[in-house]
């Protein structure tokens, strides 16, 4: 570092002299670069090399054959890899509207500054600090079949003989309810950020036109949110699909079972390349979910025109 | 009238308030019922009481004492500090230097970088997965922490904050005829205090918590974190409800106490992370 701070600081021979624009730009570059390189390397890389490594074969032990097309053909042909796509969407079907009313519910609950709505927000936004493992574990421990405390709640309302884990046409929402209550606190902050910079006018100058408050909420409130609205629309479709969260949840608490039907797409692609040893396979699927990111990524820096939501 | 409209803005008011109080005791119910069971006898599991008849502690006992979970405790907390300590140093810089110095290709960098934070972990883990096997670092700390260091969202946090500083800080120390390490040193980071802390305190919660990486990339037992060992932990030693239990405990209070303490700095941190139009 002290070679850095040297020429940074410009103790050179004045053979060597830089204009003072010239000498902000290196420093510029060399402060930059180990982030820069770090996620290069360690992010950048790897989503092209999902792309190159789905064209060979590769075995446990890091021998490579080329093989063209063959992962993705086989991919073409693979029920479970269907079966695993259309998990994914029912997931994301589910969960993100599910967030979406959970979080700017929760916000428009706590909203007003008090004590009371301090104690409340921490309420909410606790099951953040506790691990996906944890609540996965905790999940499977309250939808224990017969015994568990949720299973004899929902029992006593009627609805006997669940097996929340153990039905295939169950199991999927028992994960969603699990992930939207592992993540509403989350969305209820970002919901705060936003509803906090809605002027107050706003509302005074309706109520005194007679707006209720429902027409206030459908004329003010969700229209200027719609930055907000956009990014947890967008960061929740994001996190479903890729299974940002999910994954871990989903490892813990059923595995991607029973038959599959909790399998998400980034499941197999794991069950593939871990469990089976088929890297190549699972990089090919890769390469989908990355296709597939990219592709939101970019219409998302489209309509925020440049991701310039910063300086305005 | 008036009166009368005041009170019924009350009730309303009360109701409220009653709705939230009730929907916030069920967000934090699993966690007080991981409590409970943590505490419960193995007989006692499943029966209904919350607070346990016969409160007792030798489901900790078991977990410290017949699993190395010290080992993995002191393993997560060892990584968890290296990747926060580090990542702090790094995107300090880098956010410094994306805010402040002027460069050709600055935005078109920053950019670049900051796309990144939609990419999560599971997107890449298996191309991730071969490039570090590639690299040989496979059961080993530094594949344990090199690849969690970077993070764009740190970045650009930092780099938000950075634009929000008085120019006038820096031009002090630039007449003085500092460079622009000795800026960052005496002038950026001392300033930088308050939203280091909180950072400091995010990053180090997510790496605790995290379990993909962990998982895919040391599978010697030795190198375990405490995540991966608790979802170990059922099938490995056949253990009950109440030991896990207890092993979640052990492994989420100490958050949970980081969390009451520091909840102000966490939840605004959070809060201005989402990104406004």
């Amino acid at each position: 570092m002290t070679n850095v701070a040297t020429s940074v600081a410009g103790a050179k021979p004045a053979a060597f002299r830089l204009t003072t624009r010239q000498r902000e730009a290196i420093a510029g570059y060399l402060f930059v670069a180990p982030d820069a390189i770090g996620l290069m390397l360690f992010i950048g890389l790897p989503m092209v090399l999902a792309l190159g490594i789905s064209v060979f074969e590769v075995d446990g032990f890091g021998g490579f054959r080329f093989v063209g097309a063959a992962n993705y053909i086989r991919m073409w042909n693979d029920p479970l890899f269907w079966q695993s796509l259309g998990v994914t969407v029912r997931f994301m079907v589910m969960l993100v509207p599910l967030l979406y009313v959970m979080g700017l519910g929760l916000a428009l609950l706590v909203q007003r500054t008090s004590k009371f709505n301090t104690v409340m927000r921490s309420m909410f936004f606790a099951p953040q600090m506790v691990s996906l493992v944890v609540v996965a574990l905790v999940w499977q421990l309250m939808v224990v079949d017969k015994l568990g405390v949720l299973t004899r709640f929902a029992a006593s309302i009627g609805l006997g003989g669940i097996s929340f884990l153990g039905d295939p046409n169950i199991a999927l929402f028992t994960v969603t309810l699990a992930a939207v209550w592992f993540l509403m606190g989350f969305y209820m902050l970002i919901f705060l950020g936003g509803l906090q910079d809605i002027p107050r006018e706003l509302y005074e100058a309706a109520r005194i036109d007679g707006a209720s408050s429902t027409q206030s909420f459908f004329s003010i409130t969700l229209p200027l949110l719609r930055p907000t609205s956009f990014f947890v629309l967008l960061t929740s479709s994001v996190a479903a699909v890729t299974g940002a969260q999910a994954f871990d949840l989903i490892y813990v608490m059923t595995r991607g079972g029973p038959a599959n039907s909790t399998a998400l797409l980034i499941s197999y692609i794991y069950a593939q390349a871990f469990q089976y040893s088929a890297f190549g396979y699972a990089a090919a699927l890769a390469a989908l979910l990355v296709v597939l990111l990219m592709v939101i990524t970019v219409f998302f820096f489209v309509v925020t025109k440049g991701g310039r939501f910063d300086y305005e | 009238m008036s009166n009368l409209s005041r009170s019924q803005a009350n009730i309303v008011r009360l109701t409220w308030m009653l709705v939230t109080a009730v929907l916030a005791i069920m967000a934090i119910f699993p966690l007080l019922y991981m409590l409970s069971i943590a505490f419960k006898a193995p007989t006692e599991v499943f029966k209904s009481n919350l607070i346990p008849a016969k409160p007792t502690l030798d489901n900790f006992v078991y977990v410290l004492t017949e699993v190395p979970f010290w080992r993995y405790i002191l393993n997560t907390f060892f990584i968890s500090a290296v990747i926060t300590a580090v990542a702090l140093f790094f995107h300090t810089m880098a956010g410094y230097a994306l805010a402040r110095l002027r460069f050709p290709g600055r935005e078109a960098l920053f950019l670049t970088m900051f796309s990144t934070f939609l990419v999560s972990l599971p997107v890449i883990i298996v191309p991730l997965f071969i490039l570090v096997r590639t690299m040989g670092m496979l059961n080993s700390y530094g594949g344990l922490i090199i690849p969690a260091i970077f993070n764009a969202f740190g970045i650009f946090l930092l780099r938000q904050y950075y634009l929000s500083l008085p120019r006038e800080l820096e031009e002090a120390a630039v007449i003085d005829g500092a460079g622009y390490w000795k800026i960052y040193t005496s002038v950026i980071l001392p300033l930088s205090r308050p939203i280091i802390a909180a950072l400091a305190i995010l990053f180090f919660l997510a790496n605790w918590n995290s379990f993909l990486w962990p998982l895919t990339v040391a599978s010697d037992p030795n190198l375990w974190v405490v995540q991966v060992a608790i979802a170990n932990f059922k099938s490995q030693y056949a253990a009950s409800w109440n030991y896990t239990m207890a092993a979640s405990t052990i492994v989420a209070v100490p958050m949970l106490v980081l969390f009451v303490i520091f909840q102000r700095q966490i939840m605004d941190s959070i809060k201005t992370s989402g990104l406004k139009g």
